[in-house]
């Protein structure tokens, strides 16, 4: 039977499979690709044609302070992000992994995934806010004296991170829940029969087997977490946001659409590329030497 | 003891997901006049619908104006049939489309397949914003900014995720069904519409919803594509009317019933749909 497979000719069926696929690729993926390195190295204002410049845009980008705030805060952004939201999320996942098989509780738990991140960056603006704020009355309440904002320069990144691991939370535990729900049964049951309580099956039987479904959780969230934007764009009301809150996304869409810097823009955008590069490279590699223990 | 414990942390985290989208309810409903004197009543003392229907553009400028809008037009009832258009023809061209690669990557053999499929593959490690840049600069060259075709063209006919997650499925199906009809003379064409489609409607409906969430969330591209009125999404609508709204009194009701907006479509389809969707989230049967 496999014969039959072999020998039929696919070469025109495949292409024509493919037609549609290449098409959008070559337009709207390898064409912006190679243009986007040849900007970088342009001095460009959508204006004028784009002028080559050398390596120019790469030597400014070394001696722009802005440049390297909006890296050192996107990679402060990123570690309280995915710290807290990864974190949260196994908790979550272990504590419905033991309690409930419920659809109902899952699907609620998905409804800020569900709803846009500019959505979710308007809520939050408007429950911190700071004279009319719904949380900071509760914090009033519980007697604590502080006012949280995102105008605060020490809140402000702290506050976005937390958003945003509010909205992916539930999304994540979904992932995790998933992968919790391969491990064998069994495995817990014995382990009770051996006196295990429910804190050591965690460590000792969750965790373990759980590590390749954690490690590539974390390589799909990381990449995503250097990609916010939005909800920085959002809750500065649509303007500029503080220094302490301007990531590295927004400094790129800032620079080419705020003041025309394209080819300076393609060049920060280069340097994300590599960052992300190296990031997935060694994640990868993390991910190789994780199997899970159960083959 | 520790299950009680346990019980309570797991109600704590469904109250912390649904509290704020209760506050975003309770505040559309409550008039403007009084958002001051109700900012931490858990009901408003006059229960309104006025900001749905301004935001909707259901009543005169006067009326908007008066219910405690800017008076600048706005339109949720367009942006959201937008977003709709956007979303949905995003979803099911770029599904079809990506399926049949897909399971060309999967199951034909052809020369060149591997190194095709190698580049696809790799594109996913380029970020976003990379190729945004120029795709902005093409679409205003080719004179599309501000139309749909400008909007959707990028996204429409693949991402280089649909097509890898699409072939790791078709891997993952058995290929008896295929082989029988192979025998019986059955084309490669006719295979794949007739056979291996309706085969494989659920993986297909579950990754096409997915599609529909992501472009329902896009937010840059439809901003930089699609500001004008005409073509404008909800997301950009809600960053419009957010910057026209005052800087030091924003308009909050009206923003959170047009967050309302935004929230209900997904919703709906989170009620039909859920329970597929929240399956979809297996990534250990994606190897």
């Amino acid at each position: 039977m496999q014969a039959v497979l072999r020998k039929r000719d696919d070469r025109m069926a495949g292409w024509l499979f493919l037609l549609p696929v290449i098409i959008g690729f070559l337009i709207f993926y390898a064409y912006p690709t190679v243009r986007g390195v040849w900007y970088s190295f342009t001095d460009y204002s959508l204006l004028n044609d784009p002028a080559y410049v050398g390596a120019d845009n790469y030597r400014e980008l070394v001696g722009d302070g802005q440049f390297w705030n909006a890296l050192k805060v996107t990679a402060y952004y990123v570690v309280v992000n995915i710290g807290s939201q990864t974190l949260l999320a196994l908790g979550l996942a272990a504590l419905m992994h033991r309690l409930t098989r419920s659809v109902v509780l899952r699907a609620a738990l998905l409804v800020p995934w569900l709803v846009p991140n500019v959505t979710i960056g308007l809520l939050w603006a408007w429950l911190l806010d700071p004279d009319l704020g719904f949380v900071n009355h509760l914090l009033g309440v519980v007697g604590i004296d502080t006012t949280l904002s995102f105008n605060s320069p020490t809140w402000a990144m702290p506050l976005v991170a937390l958003v945003n691991s509010w909205a992916y939370t539930g999304y994540t535990a979904l992932l995790l829940y998933a992968g919790m729900l391969q491990i064998p049964q069994g495995l817990y049951e014995s382990a009770s029969i051996d006196g295990a309580g429910e804190v050591r099956m965690f460590r000792s039987i969750t965790l373990p087997l759980l590590r390749p479904i954690i490690a590539l959780v974390l390589v799909v969230s990381l990449i995503g977490s250097f990609q916010i934007f939005d909800t920085v764009a959002v809750v500065y009301g649509g303007k500029a946001p503080i220094p302490e809150a301007r990531v590295i996304y927004y400094y790129i869409f800032q620079q080419a659409f705020t003041y025309f810097h394209m080819g300076y823009a393609a060049a920060v955008a280069m340097v994300l590329v590599l960052v992300l590069g190296v990031l997935t490279a060694v994640q990868m590699r993390m991910l190789r030497a994780s199997r899970s223990d159960l083959g | 003891m520790l299950k009680r414990a346990s019980w309570l942390a797991l109600i704590a985290a469904l109250a912390v997901t649904v509290f704020p989208f209760y506050w975003m309810i309770r505040t559309a409903l409550t008039p403007a006049a009084d958002l001051f004197r109700d900012s931490t009543a858990l009901w408003p003392s006059n229960p309104t619908l006025i900001n749905f229907t301004r935001v909707l553009g259901l009543v005169s400028s006067e009326e908007a104006r008066a219910a405690g809008g800017s008076g600048a037009e706005i339109d949720f009832l367009l942006y959201t049939a937008n977003s709709l258009v956007y979303s949905g023809l995003i979803a099911v061209v770029q599904t079809l489309c990506c399926a049949m690669a897909g399971y060309a990557f999967a199951r034909l053999r052809f020369p060149g397949r591997d190194l095709v499929f190698g580049v696809i593959v790799a594109a996913l490690m380029v970020p976003p914003i990379f190729t945004l840049l120029p795709n902005f600069v093409l679409v205003k060259q080719l004179g599309l900014v501000n139309t749909f075709p400008g909007l959707v063209l990028p996204s429409l006919l693949m991402t280089p995720f649909a097509v890898f997650f699409l072939r790791q499925f078709f891997l993952s199906i058995p290929r008896d069904v295929e082989e029988a009809a192979t025998l019986e003379g059955v084309g490669r064409w006719g295979m794949f519409w007739r056979i291996v489609l309706p085969m494989s409607r659920g993986p297909l409906i579950t990754i096409g919803l997915t599609t529909i969430v992501w472009s329902w969330k896009d937010y840059l591209w439809p901003l930089l594509v699609g500001k004008a009125e005409e073509t404008r999404v909800l997301t950009v609508g809600l960053g419009v009317f957010l910057q026209q709204s005052p800087n030091r009194a924003p308009d909050w009701t009206g923003l959170m019933a047009g967050s309302v907006l935004s929230v209900v479509p997904v919703l709906l389809l989170l009620v039909f749909l859920g329970r597929r969707l929240v399956q979809s989230l297996n990534f250990s049967g994606m190897k």
